[in-house]
């Protein structure tokens, strides 16, 4: 929708219904968000300004900023760092994997599209768990990675317990977040319009560059965001896989909820998590709305 | 269309993930036909765990709660959550950047603090029905079902966003035109045009259900153990085939399940081309 | 709905937030005001189903079909996977289970907190069947007022001897001491549990595992960041099939997990398990009720039920873990008892983790930081 300088009358009364009818779709889920997100989430807010009992509670009578204080303490900086870069690297390979493949299904046949896609989320309908156990024992020392890279020459791998390790799994459980977003929007391009490209531009390079990238550009935008944020905070699957060597934001917050049973510093953890990434998001979004 | 090399190319990539998705499956599905206990150990052919899922009541009772959450709150959560796109992407609305701020949230929020603050929630808020009202509530598959639709709705309506951001809006409006009513360009005309989005944003709000944990065992109560609860809690003694085995019934089903509607599209479409 | 009605929308929604935050302030302070109350129960009264929070894989289900039907009620078990995922739920309040099977210290944090209810001794006449060593003078219950015993275990090594040696020393140094470790770099793996492993390394010290003591601490840390150059993982679930999978050669963990792993191999006797000449982690689980529970009495009754000779018995057959009934030897499998595995010879090193209160964080943040 574009924006008007000047409105008629007829104009206005339009707006007005317009604006009615798109708050009466949006009021069912705001709603629900409000009462079951927005006000647990300020429950989480009020519990990172009070201090932890003697055996763990939390004792909300004397209001402080000390778990803000522990913020600045050199780990949180070095597990956000590291914890970026793994994000960073799960979201770009995610990306790269997942654009030929939505590219190829969406310009399938109807039918074929649909059981190829639905291909992809069968193997998601078992145990997150034992999928990530499962990756385990694939890439043990004597399990079928090894084995292969063994037969065709390339001495025994030690993958398991390896950032190497942990990045599989995480792109592993992830992809699925990025290929069905990209799909939806690729998807919709026209057969035609690429068509008409062809007979527009020398170069297939020049019209996928021209047509599809900036159609795709929502779904790649959604998509990234999906894998980033949920990679960001993953900690399952690099216990299983990596071995838990190295502290990453997931399990430091885990282990604030949880080990040390410190719900004031894990709160004020993820109250500024919550903060950062929800400012960032919203950038990003915005941003790649608007210059394709 | 694309052709030629590039097709070929395409296809290569497209079969080389499926690959990779299908390993660890492959894996899983050989090992729950496997008599040792430890997945990755190959003790000889068995159906034991098979046979234990058909006698172990804990599994399928966690089965059973897992299927009937993740289907409702996908079905709630598709329904909220598309019509939240819509309302995002179509209109404009007073309290439109709040409301769009509010809906990633669920998915930015690490999920063990949305554990613990879905906790304090219901046993708060349950707290004052009891006082309010009289009425004790407890925590069960209800509160489970609250809390995923709570993050299931953010991501639908970040899929089918992206479907219809950038969508040409002609169509739509060409059928407004044309149709009587509003609800009749919606069912025949939107509807149709952001499908994919909707199956899309459903498919990741199943598999999201099926999978989480740790809001799940902390908003449960006495009785509404899922499967992913019980297996997390399998890990401590070793998470034995019999887990495998139920993969398997869960796969044969869902593939079961693909097929059959698959048969019911086909049988659907010689009487569609009739009355076009 | 007309437009003038939005406005109106958001100031209800605004006055229902402001509320929140004002009861959700309010609501956290009524801790310890529920005083746990005595169920007034009999021996073997029932008042109503049974809802059962514990460890996954730790009850003969067939003591329940048991139990069941002799009182005439109905189980329904659900199942945590740490101390630390339990806690936080029953101590909310209005949980709705009945009875819970926490570890020593965490017996001691829920006293505390007030999450759990005095133990009515009449309706547990079975008390008397535990062993005297655990019927009173537990550090985390002293007088035994709130908890009794369900099972207990030791926490150790467990090694693959083929690649060892059967005359390996039977020490921490197998972790934590360069020159005896360094040869089994990414083959070992440690608890990922602060207490646990920097329990095992301020053992290794000579220290207690219960220290509180920064200066000890400190060390404990340096010993632990310096072990994680040669950990392939920490891993508190799947050690022992790491061990007996050949993927690691030193685990660290709990008793019965791995003589459970050891039992499933072809050959069991290339394996062994050990508590370090050290001294290591001893552990109790201990049955208890909850301080809201809807059915104290069955909860009780059901305590009454496990600490049974015959049904103690059945629980150490089922799961191998020790049992503190002494009544329950006799029905005990011989082997199971005369395993040391099962049974340590040399009880005289092993100690309980007690929750150190606000010095949880420093052993938190020493794990942490150890592993960088």
């Amino acid at each position: 929708m574009t924006v008007v300088p000047e409105l008629t009358e007829h104009e206005r009364a339009h707006e007005a219904a317009e604006s009615r009818r798109g708050f009466l779709m949006a009021l069912p889920a705001y709603l629900y968000l409000i009462v079951f997100f927005a006000i647990p989430l300020a429950i989480v807010f009020v519990y990172s300004f009070a201090t932890r009992s003697r055996t763990g509670g939390t004792d909300l009578s004397g209001w402080n900023l000390d778990s803000y204080g522990r913020l600045g303490e050199d780990i949180v900086t070095r597990v956000v760092f590291r914890s970026f870069g793994l994000a960073m690297t799960t979201t770009i390979i995610c990306l790269l994997l997942a654009y030929p493949f939505a590219y190829f299904v969406a310009t399938r046949r109807p039918a074929v599209r649909g059981l190829l896609l639905v291909g992809v989320m069968i193997p998601f309908w078992t145990n997150f768990l034992v999928r990530n156990y499962a990756w385990r024992v694939l890439l043990s020392n004597d399990g079928p990675v090894s084995q292969f890279t063994e037969a065709v020459g390339l001495g025994e791998t030690q993958i398991l317990f390896t950032q190497v390790a942990v990045v599989i799994g995480l792109v592993y459980g992830f992809l699925p977040f990025m290929i069905l977003p990209l799909y939806a929007s690729l998807e919709r391009i026209d057969p035609r319009l690429i068509e008409a490209s062809r007979d527009l531009y020398a170069s297939s390079w020049a019209s996928f560059r021209k047509v599809v990238l900036p159609l795709s550009r929502p779904g790649a935008i959604a998509g990234s965001i999906l894998v980033f944020v949920p990679s960001f905070g993953a900690y399952v699957t690099p216990a299983i896989l990596g071995g838990d060597k190295k502290p990453l934001l997931g399990s430091y917050i885990v282990s604030q909820f949880l080990t040390a049973r410190n719900w004031p510093f894990g709160a004020s953890l993820s109250s500024v998590l919550i903060i950062v990434m929800l400012s960032a998001t919203l950038v990003y979004f915005r941003a790649g709305g608007r210059n394709l | 269309m694309i052709r030629g090399w590039t097709a070929r190319l395409l296809g290569g990539a497209t079969g080389l993930v499926y690959l990779f998705l299908y390993a660890p499956v492959l894996l899983l599905v050989v090992f729950s036909f496997s008599a040792d206990r430890n997945v990755g150990r190959w003790g000889g052919f068995t159906l034991e765990w098979y046979r234990e899922f058909g006698a172990n009541e804990n599994v399928q009772s966690a089965l059973a709660i897992s299927l009937q959450v993740a289907i409702v709150s996908t079905l709630v959560a598709t329904v909220l959550g598309t019509l939240a796109a819509l309302a995002l992407e179509r209109f404009r609305f007073r309290g439109k950047k709040v409301f769009d701020a509010l809906l990633y949230l669920p998915i930015i929020i690490p999920d063990v603090t949305m554990a613990v603050m879905m906790l304090l929630f219901f046993t708060w808020s349950l707290d004052l029905v009891d006082t309010v009202t009289g009425f004790q509530l407890r925590k069960g598959i209800a509160t489970v079902v609250v809390s995923h639709i709570a993050f299931n709705i953010s991501f639908v309506s970040v899929v089918v966003r992206a479907r219809l951001e950038g969508m040409d809006q002609t169509l739509e409006q060409a059928a407004a035109d044309l149709y009587a009513s509003r609800w009749q360009a919606f069912r025949h005309v939107t509807l149709p045009l952001i499908l994919p989005g909707i199956v899309g944003g459903a498919l990741l709000a199943l598999t999201l259900s099926l999978d989480d944990v740790v809001i799940t065992q902390f908003a449960s109560g006495p009785g509404s153990t899922t499967l992913p609860v019980y297996v997390f809690g399998l890990i401590r003694r070793g998470v034995t085939p019999l887990i495998n085995a139920v993969s398997v019934v869960m796969l044969a089903a869902s593939v079961l399940l693909v097929v059959l509607s698959l048969i019911a599209q086909r049988s659907r479409e010689p009487g569609r081309a009739t009355t076009e | 709905m007309k437009e003038g009605d939005i406005p109106m929308t958001r100031k209800l929604l605004g006055l229902l937030f402001a509320f929140t935050l004002v009861a959700a302030a309010c609501g956290g302070s009524d801790d310890a005001e529920e005083a746990a109350a005595t169920g007034d129960c009999a021996v073997g009264q029932t008042d109503g189903d049974l809802a059962l929070y514990n460890w996954s894989e730790y009850m003969d289900p067939d003591l329940i079909t048991a139990f069941e039907a002799e009182f005439g009620v109905s189980v329904t078990e659900d199942f945590y996977d740490s101390n630390e995922a339990m806690q936080p739920i029953v101590a909310a309040g209005g949980s709705g289970y009945d009875v819970i099977v926490p570890s020593d210290y965490m017996v001691s944090i829920l006293i505390e907190e007030g999450s759990i209810m005095k133990l009515n001794k009449d309706a547990i006449p079975n008390l008397s069947n535990l062993a005297s060593d655990f019927a009173s003078g537990l550090p985390y219950d002293p007088d035994a007022e709130y908890s009794a015993p369900y099972q207990w275990g030791t926490t150790g090594i467990g090694v693959n001897l083929s690649v060892v040696g059967e005359d390996v020393p039977r020490t921490w140094g197998l972790i934590f001491d360069a020159e005896l470790a360094d040869q089994y770099a990414g083959q070992i793996t440690l608890l990922n549990d602060p207490r646990e492993t920097m329990g095992a390394a301020l053992k290794y010290l000579g220290y207690s595992l219960n220290s509180t003591s920064e200066e000890e601490l400190a060390e404990a840390q340096a010993l632990v960041a310096e072990a994680t150059e040669r950990v392939a993982a920490y891993d508190s679930d799947q050690y022992d099939e790491l061990v007996g999978s050949g993927q690691t050669v030193i685990g660290h963990g709990y008793s019965g997990n791995f003589l459970f792993q050891f039992l499933e191999l072809d050959n069991p006797e290339d394996y062994t398990y050990f508590v370090p000449e050290e001294g290591g982690t001893r552990w109790i689980d201990n049955m208890a009720v909850v301080a809201d529970a809807p059915h104290p009495c069955t909860a009780h009754t059901f305590i009454n039920f496990l600490l049974d000779a015959e049904n103690g018995a059945a629980l150490t057959n089922w799961n191998l873990y020790a049992s503190p009934n002494a009544a329950a030897e006799e029905f005990i499998d011989p082997e199971v008892l005369a395993d040391p595995i099962v049974y340590p010879v040399d009880q005289s090193k092993l100690e309980e983790i007690a929750d150190t209160g606000d010095f949880e964080i420093n052993y938190s943040d020493a794990f942490n930081e150890a592993k960088g």
